[in-house]
């Protein structure tokens, strides 16, 4: 169902008891105490141990494989390589709700002609111990002959750059090329007059940023445990943001009916988007396939490192026109993303995203989706967006003060609202933008005084929020408790953002109803919890599931009074008659009605099976203020504060604490964080003691304001707010140290060194 | 795909029979219909709604599939 053709969701601004307050985490104690079970966690009678060799080289063409001695060594019981998957062809295809190449996808799990980066899968072995497993690994000879290769995305662009794919010719070029490359794609957004709009300019600025890739940096390992039967069936049990994904690909990957697949999603440690893809998990599958026991494996840190997604790294070249009282006229930038070993970076985001918080009448956008010896990218909270709007707000940041306007002003002048076209496409309905940068402007912060060597940043962000298909089912208990059974990983509070929405439709308390997030055998297909879509969606499908569930006990109740159904109604958790013409009746309970439930006809609950549309646009600013260290090229962060519009804070908590994290994210990126690759190609710092997230101890408390400016399409108001934090902070980072030293940096992570290197060079 | 056309007029109802004018007239945009593109009409965006109404002056953009981490 099309929710906003057919349920007719209305704004409701009643007093409302649950949306909107801090109500307990459902599933808080359970991991305060250690009980709540993790991917890692995951044990059966007699398992196997997996472990995967991977690649030492960054390319190379594989000549052979031998796994006889490996097979040989007492304790080992399977080992896969490429021979085990069967190739598929190069399409992409429909996976759940979205695109993938299978072709790719099954070269990423498991290297078929070419190694294709420092880390790629070549083979696995189950055992029956890790160290056994281990010492397979050692006796696996695999003959390798080594080829070129390339790190960097303008390298890899370049004419004779080592080709990754010699069957990778450029799409969106016409004519299109008969040589192939490492460039997978082009992409062009168009708006307007770009000549006509720079000739109208009185300050034209062009730059170029360069940016790294980074890893989502989520705390738990990606795990798994898989369990073949002998009757074609297996259950798998993993961390995941979607566990009717990992279904997907790998009932493709290893060849099986989806029905025969039953996944379970674990408590998760963290995803951020970097969960929404497989890597063991066929591999796993494809194990105990073949020895019928079950099999898990659990990835190192270092594997996490060199064999799962990060976010692509960008070359981004910014150019825009403004007048001289502030007003933008052309908006121009060329995008060259990194999509690692296959195409399919977070370039087209990336364009989309790059100018939207603007009103601007003339846009051109070029993106290059760019192939290296990398692993392949995965998403990483608003893929792609993070890169583009970093260049774009250091241009916009530098232009204000150029004409010696406040960067704020500067951006509410321009300000994208309702009715603004964008140039990806549509018009903006209802957005909150404008409210964004009037409560940033009305903060304490922004007036606090600077000290020598602080500066202030200011950085704004867009994201666009999905919806897309979900079920809840809503079970009604005997007791008069109820059941909210969801098929969307909880990776950020939703458990108890569901329970608010659910509490509030039912007139009940919240603590009556206990969340479970199901298996893939319990409801229908449920997209990725990704996309800033779960509170929105989720929430939208457990809304429909109370009502639903509220209309058939109205319907029992309307059939033991005996007056129309219509007669009937909800009001604070029982059924009421609609008036005295509905005649005199005491109201009834919900845990009256559940209790009597099996006399008037069995048992009540309520479903809903929608695909969510209408997800409401998210807009944010960032404001930090930083210190540099002159001598050591430190810079710390003094005070940090997140403005965003939620559209309607259902648990203000979790709200906060995806505002907080995003922020926590951008300090890292802009500060520290990237893959560093020796002259070799291979990966140096895959530990988090050399790959370097900001730890509590290197930050300030992370303040919030939250603006709500509703979507006019969920009945609470909700937009989603998971993707929008990460966006504004990476030019913010850059615009505080650019004022604190007067010099602009145009490369991230300004680390220590790197900031030095600026300082040093522009003599300040 | 469209020969360069950003911007035409059809008489629709629903946004299926949208894209059923517009696999007639641009055959190579047919794959792309099913699958990977999302529609915007008047300012809200739609990743899968083909039974979607649409009304006379509906103003309706085609865009890339949207997705988030």
């Amino acid at each position: 169902m099309d929710n906003s053709m057919d349920v007719g969701y209305s704004a409701d601004d009643k007093e409302l008891k649950f949306v909107g307050k801090r109500t307990n985490r459902p599933d808080g104690v359970d991991k305060v105490t250690g009980r709540a079970r993790f991917g890692a966690d995951a044990r059966l009678p007699g398992m196997l141990y997996g472990k995967i060799l991977r690649s030492p080289h960054a390319h190379a063409r594989i000549i052979s494989i031998d796994t006889s001695k490996a097979q040989m060594l007492s304790g080992v019981k399977a080992v896969v390589t490429r021979d085990d998957f069967e190739d598929r062809d190069s399409e992409f295809v429909p996976a759940g709700e979205m695109m993938v190449n299978y072709r790719d996808m099954v070269r990423n799990i498991m290297a078929r002609e070419k190694v294709l980066y420092d880390g790629h899968a070549v083979a696995a072995v189950a055992a029956t111990s890790i160290t056994i497993a281990k010492q397979a690994l050692k006796l696996i000879d695999v003959t390798y002959e080594v080829l070129p290769h390339v790190i960097d995305v303008v390298e890899a662009m370049a004419p004779g750059a080592p080709l990754l794919h010699d069957d990778l010719f450029t799409d969106g070029v016409e004519p299109k090329p008969t040589k192939p490359s490492n460039v997978a794609k082009r992409l062009e957004f168009n708006m307007g007059d770009i000549a006509s709009g720079f000739a109208g300019a009185d300050e034209i600025l062009e730059k170029t940023f360069d940016t790294k890739p980074v890893h989502q940096g989520y705390i738990e390992p990606h795990s798994c445990l898989a369990s073949f039967s002998e009757n074609g069936s297996a259950e798998l049990w993993c961390s995941t943001q979607g566990q009717y994904l990992v279904r997907a690909h790998c009932s493709k990957l290893v060849g099986m009916e989806i029905s025969k697949l039953r996944v379970t999603p674990s408590e998760i440690g963290g995803g951020f988007g970097g969960k929404t893809v497989v890597f063991i998990e066929p591999v796993a599958l494809a194990l105990s396939k073949k020895t019928y026991r079950p099999v898990k494996i659990t990835m190192t840190r270092d594997e996490v490192f060199r064999s799962s997604g990060p976010t692509s790294g960008g070359n981004v070249r910014v150019k825009i026109g403004i007048t001289k009282d502030g007003k933008i006229m052309a908006c121009e930038a060329e995008l060259k993303y990194q999509a690692g070993a296959f195409q399919g970076s977070s370039v087209q985001p990336g364009c989309m995203c790059a100018f939207a918080p603007y009103d601007v009448a003339n846009v051109n956008v070029i993106g290059w989706d760019v192939l290296s010896n990398r692993p392949k990218v995965a998403a990483y909270r608003a893929p792609g967006a993070p890169v583009s709007e970093y260049a774009v707000e250091c241009v916009i940041d530098e232009l204000a003060e150029r004409i010696g306007m406040d960067p704020v002003d500067f951006r509410l002048k321009n300000a994208a609202k309702e009715g603004t076209q964008t140039a990806y496409g549509p018009k903006f309905g209802p957005i909150g933008f404008v409210e964004v940068l009037e409560a940033t402007k009305a903060l304490d912060h922004y007036k606090i005084p600077l000290g020598p060597n602080q500066g202030r940043g200011i950085g704004s962000g867009f994201w666009f929020n999905i919806g897309g298909e979900t079920c809840v089912n809503l079970n009604v208990n005997e007791d008069g408790t109820l059941t909210l059974i969801t098929g969307s990983p909880d990776i950020g509070g939703s458990r108890a953002s569901m329970c608010n929405m659910a509490a509030e439709e039912l007139g009940i308390d919240v603590g009556l109803i206990n969340p479970i997030i199901a298996d893939t055998s319990v409801l229908g297909f449920n997209f990725l919890s990704a996309g800033s879509r779960t509170t929105f969606a989720c929430g939208l499908a457990t809304i429909e599931a109370a009502r639903n569930a509220i209309e058939n006990m109205r319907k029992r109740v309307a059939q033991l009074w005996d007056i129309p159904l219509d007669a009937v109604v909800w009001e604070d958790g029982a059924a009421r008659p609609a008036s005295s013409n509905a005649g005199v009746f005491e109201p009834m309970t919900l845990p009256e009605i559940a209790k009597i439930a099996p006399k008037t006809g069995g048992p009540i609950a309520g479903h809903a099976e929608i695909n969510a549309q209408g997800a409401g646009p998210g807009f944010g600013t960032h404001m930090v203020d930083v210190e540099v260290d002159k001598e050591t090229g430190h810079v710390k962060v003094l005070r940090y504060t997140v403005i965003q519009d939620a559209g309607k804070a259902i648990h203000p908590s979790f709200v906060e604490g995806q505002y907080q994290g995003g922020a926590v994210q951008c300090i890292g990126w802009a500060l520290n964080e990237e893959y560093v690759y020796g002259e070799d190609g291979r990966l140096q710092n895959s530990g988090f003691l050399d790959y370097r997230i900001p730890l509590a101890s290197d930050l300030p408390m992370i303040d919030t304001k939250i603006v709500e400016v509703p979507n006019p399409n969920h009945p609470y108001g909700v937009r989603g707010v998971g993707e929008t934090p990460i966006i504004p902070g990476l030019a913010a980072m850059s615009n505080a140290i650019s004022n604190a030293l007067g010099l602009r940096m145009t490369e991230l992570p300004m680390s220590p060194p790197k900031v030095l290197k600026a300082i040093k060079e522009a003599g300040v | 795909m469209a020969g360069g056309e950003t911007e035409m007029e059809v008489e629709a109802t629903s946004v299926r029979q949208i894209f059923r004018h517009l696999q007639e007239r641009f055959p190579n945009i047919k794959s792309h219909m099913v699958d990977d593109i999302s529609v915007a009409i008047d300012g809200s965006v739609f990743q899968d709604a083909w039974l979607k109404k649409v009304t006379e002056n509906s103003e309706v953009y085609l865009l890339p599939r949207i997705g988030g981490g």
